[in-house]
């Protein structure tokens, strides 16, 4: 009961701290340590409930737990993230992308195409796409080549839609403009069309990360070497240690976090100019 | 007219239909391609040659073929649909509806609670600066891949069934719609919130009368994202329960047994429900938007 009493007196504090803090003048450092203060606040109360209602670690183990195992099993955790994410969603999120990327250029060309595979991408783009994972697993093998295949195909989509959206977004007057300089197609390509299709490029890069994170990890569900965070996942949820698979999570989710943070970044130095980015 | 009307028509029409056409035509290629191999093994077991014909004609009707042709998916679907009695446990409709319902349970919880969170971001700025860089955060968290988790603890506890797969579509959907309702419940410029408050209006009649009216077309795209991503989970939250029921279970049980025709057809049917799930949430959109006399 203790814990309990403790944990949400913790809580009540903290989100005090944080009203206080969010109604001061808001600058860099509120900024981050306010959502820094809920999240541990959260934890604490995670554990503090954990601990006073005593649930069995079968169910739910505390966060101390999960972080003790993180710490001892990281050999593990290293060889399941080097063949989930390196070799399966990232050579797939470089693949499909690159891909995409290139369809978007050879289509924005023709507006008959563009007509016809919009729609056709936006109704794709909103499929369960994932279910794929099975046939392709059965048609490239259980290594990592089969998740990079389920990638590939779960990222190409969102990835066109939102390059083709992109490479519209100038304006004719820009075009115009190309045009009286006597610019050539690859010329105002580069210099026009690609830089104004950026904010759109990037856009569907960062949905994309998340995408090929799950795609990579949910097709090793339908069959995997012994090795990968989904592979992880599904044995260790079988033998009930539930740390070591928050363990897991917690590196899915650091990676995936990770991962969006870089594209976020590299956005941030390529379309400095974008309003989006100035404020 | 009726001429200019057909051209409007064929000008949206027919390059989709294009790109349609051009589709099954790779996919009937590639089954060709895909399935040869065993055409030909099979032949040079049985000791006969097979002429180019023969092994494409065969590559068309194969059993569990790598890839099936459209038409032995087409066929499939139909069987399992018209054919079988809905309480049948080999109907897709059957299967369909198990994740359908829990798809819409799960959207349902998610799109209360992703409203009611976005208010609660709106009007506090305590709220708004600790929860909603935890709202983005938990996106990265790959759900699907905690999916076998979740389903596991529950059942443990005693809920299984239709529950723990709504909450895998719940956690999917609330957020679109929470970075959808925040925008759209921001969306009155500071105008219009001034003639709110010339008006003397409470906070709670604001909300109600310009707030939420305003922020109606950005939840409808939101609950476009949103059920797509439902439907998403509720697949995969059947996948863990040892394929007993709905269209996720019709996946794995086809990838045990090598049934791709069976695979495909789920498949299918798992598109044709979400592209009928955005569709229905459209037309409601251009009504009430209509109603509210905001054009389309």
């Amino acid at each position: 009961m203790t814990w309990i009493v403790f944990a949400l007196l913790f809580w009540i504090t903290m989100w005090i701290l944080n009203v206080r803090l969010a109604n001061a003048e808001r600058n860099r450092i509120t900024n981050w340590i306010v959502p820094a203060l809920f999240g541990i606040s959260l934890l604490v109360l995670w554990e503090g409930f954990v601990r006073g209602l005593d649930i069995s670690p079968i169910l739910l183990p505390t966060p101390s737990a999960i972080a003790i195992r993180f710490s001892t099993s990281i050999p593990i955790l290293w060889v399941d993230f080097v063949q989930t994410f390196v070799k399966g969603a990232l050579s797939g999120y470089v693949i499909g992308c690159s891909a995409a990327f290139l369809t978007a250029i050879a289509v924005d060309k023709s507006s008959f195409l563009k007509r016809g595979l919009l729609p056709v991408g936006n109704f794709v783009a909103a499929l369960p796409i994932i279910g794929m994972a099975p046939i392709l697993v059965m048609w490239f093998g259980f290594d990592w080549h089969s998740k990079s295949a389920v990638v590939v195909v779960m990222v190409f989509f969102p990835m066109l839609i939102n390059t083709v959206a992109g490479l519209s977004a100038k304006d004719t007057i820009q075009n115009d403009l190309m045009q009286t300089y006597g610019a050539s197609y690859w010329q105002s390509l580069f210099k026009l069309s690609l830089p104004a299709a950026m904010p759109f490029i990037f856009n569907g890069l960062k949905i994309c990360t998340t995408l090929a994170l799950i795609g990579a990890i949910v097709s090793e569900f339908f069959g995997s070497p012994t090795r990968g965070m989904g592979f992880r996942i599904s044995t260790e949820v079988g033998r009930l240690s539930l740390d070591m698979v928050w363990a897991e999570i917690t590196v899915a989710a650091l990676a995936g976090s990770a991962f969006y943070g870089m594209m976020a970044l590299i956005e941030k130095g390529i379309t400095f100019w974008h309003p989006s980015q100035r404020s | 007219m009726l001429m200019n009307k057909f051209r409007f028509f064929w000008h949206k029409v027919g390059p989709v239909l294009t790109v349609l056409l051009v589709i099954i035509a790779i996919w009937y290629a590639a089954t060709i391609w895909l399935n040869s191999s065993w055409a030909y093994d099979k032949a040079k077991r049985a000791d006969t040659t097979i002429s180019f014909s023969q092994m494409v004609s065969d590559t068309m009707i194969q059993d569990k073929p790598l890839l099936p042709a459209p038409h032995q998916v087409v066929k499939e679907i139909y069987k399992t649909t018209v054919l079988k009695k809905i309480t049948s446990k080999r109907s897709l409709i059957w299967h369909g509806w198990i994740t359908l319902s829990a798809t819409l349970l799960g959207f349902a919880f998610g799109t209360t609670f992703g409203i009611l969170l976005a208010i609660g971001i709106v009007y506090s700025r305590a709220m708004d600066m600790s929860v909603m860089p935890w709202v983005i955060t938990s996106q990265t968290i790959p759900i699907l891949a905690v999916a076998p988790m979740i389903i596991v603890v529950l059942n443990a506890v005693g809920i299984s069934g239709l529950l723990p797969k709504a909450i895998i579509s719940m956690y999917l959907s609330f957020f679109p719609v929470v970075v959808g309702m925040v925008k759209g419940l921001r969306s009155p410029d500071q105008m219009q919130i001034d003639q709110m408050r010339t008006w003397s209006a409470s906070k709670s009649s604001s909300f109600w009368k310009l707030r939420l009216p305003s922020s109606m077309p950005y939840l409808f795209a939101s609950l476009k994202i949103g059920i797509a991503a439902s439907l998403v989970g509720a697949i995969v939250g059947e996948l863990p329960t040892g394929a007993v029921a709905g269209l996720g279970a019709r996946l794995l049980a086809g990838s045990y047994y090598g049934q791709t025709i069976q695979i495909w057809s789920a498949l299918i049917c798992a598109a044709i429900l979400a592209a009928s799930l955005v569709a229905i949430i459209g037309i409601i959109e251009k009504h009430t938007l209509r109603r509210m006399g905001i054009q389309l």
